[in-house]
């Protein structure tokens, strides 16, 4: 029998995913709009023998949970723009150390204190490129209530598979939004564990990962004795090396492949209507809810309009953009942000179709209003009816 | 044992603290046994080898489940021990090694967990989590390289270089008072604190070997030497010669007037306050009990 639906907040789906992945470690600081997470966590983590840490600020949140997941637990922190812009610096040495975890980015509007109950989508090329140096990150975006509890055991489990930062992009819409949904049964998610290297520790230093086979790290205080460490190192024996440059060429390049050389498994894109859409809206996280609509909206009069809504933000879904660029002469890209995606869009549709931005950073929504008005000029020789 | 630790200087190390573990130091072929590496980036002179020596001393000495001590360290001439150290370690950035060690300690309460930070990578940048982690009570021990200077790029000013001593962003002197780092953490909530000199080998290890059997957040405050950049500038860039003047300022806790400014010419070793308060670990486990209780009843 499937479980009865339960009106549950963005917020508190998070939390509720973040257990059923088997996280069992969450530090984290109060920040509008992000909080709900923390309390839900403070809450629920102890009941299942979890550990819920208030830090000191968010560099320390990201710091504990760099510490607990280097020990062996799933750890997650959460929180919002100016929280994130601190954690930068700890999320780029997850990404140095190959630290799995998951860091819950609440966007609201900025910079600096900005708009603290308001939703944004302004921190989609923080995400990317926050954190100095070269690395590759994976960022997604939930569009509903569901998507907040399934995407984070999706986080989750890419954070394992790849031994790397995963970053959630939810806002304070969905964030505070509160829908009815079904959960999934209990064991019907793929739950990705971390394992441990299929070597003696006296071997250890002589295996390494490759881009097919990422090998487990074994946690702290365990036979095998690691060294993590944010400057660059061997791959091999883990030791730190800075004036081998092809430690470090070597170090750097995988540190970027990793991820990009398993972009088409990592990539999850919704396509709605696209088989014969002449126009195509281009729309992620709250922003798709509306852009959905317009579908529906335009559809119903006959008019040719589809919906490609990346749930994977990072690495950026190339291959459905292509697809995109083949299929429509002109692509919407409505965001609460001044052109961070729209540039990539672009870039990557590179002249094939028209490519229009629309951006909104006041904190009010994209209605769908304002993206049919959109549609409305690449179809300005269409009669539309009085809706 | 090191050419530096002699014989004269392990009769005169003022020990004295009666709570403290002795440990009776072990040959240098059993220290080897757990290093990484032969070699260290540290300049000729520098006592942060020393310091070393004197925790692998303490963990040989207590007996510590090698597999289960974790180094934790920041950034700076310190924070390189954790490359060289044979257990699981973890070389963080700048500041945040109590806080990554939280984290570590909280996830596997069995291991014990060993903070190595310098003094400005635990009390500028990391301060913030110095003070929480110490009033937490948190079973770490923070081991802390004191040289007063920002060695690692090139000799600049830290919180705990003394005023009107002179280094590349003092060119002048310096206008700042420096911290007490124990009194800090005192003042903070740590539960065990002590310090300990390079010059005095026996003592360091002993305070060091205290803090890490203390259950609770332990500072230990290991002054060291700094002769290239500190001794240069201010005393003397002649390592022995920086080692006795270690020795003349240091003043047996037992000897010294809580009256006394706490200057470079004058402070306090040894084991200088030992409290025992709730640990943050196992309360915890009370909050884990009380929640699954709430929810059973």
């Amino acid at each position: 029998m499937a479980s009865p639906a339960i009106l549950l907040q963005g917020n508190e789906a998070v939390a509720e995913g973040a257990i059923a992945a088997g996280s069992r470690f969450f530090a984290g600081y109060p920040i509008t709009p992000s909080t709900e997470i923390a309390e839900t966590l403070a809450r629920r983590l102890p009941q299942v023998g979890g550990t819920f840490l208030q830090m000191e600020d968010e560099i320390a949140s990201i710091a504990a949970v760099c510490g607990a997941s280097l020990a062996g637990a799933k750890s997650l922190t959460a929180t919002s723009g100016p929280g994130f812009s601190l954690m930068q610096e700890m999320i780029g040495f997850a990404a140095m150390a190959q630290i799995p975890c998951v860091i819950v980015d609440v966007m609201r509007g900025g910079p600096s204190t900005g708009l603290p109950t308001e939703p944004s989508q302004g921190d989609v090329m923080q995400a990317r490129w926050g954190t100095h140096g070269e690395h590759s990150v994976i960022a997604l975006a939930p569009s509903s209530v569901l998507e907040c509890y399934t995407l984070t055991v999706e986080a989750f489990n890419l954070s394992e598979q790849y031994r790397t930062p995963v970053i959630m992009l939810s806002d304070a819409m969905i964030g505070h939004m509160r829908e009815a949904v079904v959960l999934p049964e209990p064991g019907s998610l793929r739950i990705a564990e971390r394992g441990t290297p299929d070597c003696a520790p006296d071997e250890y230093d002589t295996v390494t990962s490759t881009l097919d086979s990422i090998l487990p790290r074994p946690p702290l205080g365990s036979p095998f004795r690691v060294h993590v460490t944010g400057l660059v190192y061997n791959r091999l024996s883990g030791a730190p090396d800075t004036t081998d440059p092809t430690a470090a060429a070597d170090l750097g390049r995988y540190l970027r492949e990793k991820i990009y050389h398993h972009r088409e498994a990592i990539q999850r894109v919704e396509e709605v209507e696209m088989e014969d859409a002449e126009v195509a809206i281009f729309a992620y996280g709250s922003v798709a809810r509306a852009a959905r609509a317009v579908v529906k909206w335009a559809r119903a009069q006959g008019v040719p309009v589809g919906m490609v809504r990346p749930i994977t933000l990072w690495p950026f879904p190339t291959a459905a953009v292509d697809r995109m660029a083949e299929q429509a002469r002109a692509v919407i890209v409505p965001e609460m942000n001044i052109k961070q995606m729209s540039w990539e869009v672009q870039a990557a549709v590179a002249g094939r179709a028209k490519v229009v931005d629309y951006g909104r950073v006041d904190g009010d929504l994209i209605t769908p209003g304002e993206i049919q008005e959109l549609v409305k000029r690449e179809f300005y020789y269409h009669r539309w009816e009085e809706s | 044992m090191s050419a530096l630790v002699d014989e004269e200087r392990l009769e005169e190390s003022p020990t004295g603290d009666h709570a403290l573990p002795k440990i009776t130091p072990h040959t240098t072929a059993e220290i080897k046994a757990h290093l990484r590496v032969a070699k260290t980036m540290w300049c000729p002179g520098c006592s942060n080898g020393t310091i070393t020596r004197a925790l692998i001393d303490a963990i040989l000495g207590l007996e510590l489940d090698a597999e289960k001590v974790v180094v934790v360290a920041g950034i700076g001439c310190s924070g390189r021990i954790s490359a060289y150290l044979d257990y699981s370690t973890v070389h963080t950035a700048h500041g945040r090694a109590l806080a990554v060690a939280t984290g570590v300690k909280v996830a596997d309460p069995d291991l014990h967990v060993i903070v190595a930070m310098g003094d400005g990578d635990c009390s500028a940048i990391g301060g913030n989590h110095l003070i929480h982690a110490a009033r937490r009570n948190i079973d770490l021990t923070a081991l802390v390289f004191n040289n007063s200077i920002y060695g690692m790029t090139g000799g600049q000013t830290s919180p705990t270089t003394h005023r009107d001593d002179r280094s590349t962003t003092s060119p002048y002197g310096n206008l700042e008072p420096a911290f007490d780092l124990c009194e800090l953490a005192h003042a903070a909530g740590a539960t065990y604190v002590a310090r300990g000199t390079a010059w005095a080998y026996h003592q360091l290890v002993n305070v060091i070997a205290g803090g890490i059997a203390h259950k609770g957040f332990a500072m230990v405050e290991a002054m060291t030497i700094c002769p290239t950049y500190y001794g240069r500038f201010n005393a003397t860039a002649d390592p022995g010669e920086f080692l006795r003047l270690q020795k003349e300022h240091a003043a047996p806790a037992a000897e010294f007037d809580e009256g006394e400014s706490r200057e470079r010419e004058r402070y306090p070793v040894g084991l200088l306050r030992h409290t025992e308060r709730d640990e943050f670990v196992a309360a915890l486990g009370v909050i884990r009990e009380r929640a699954q209780g709430a929810r059973n009843g």
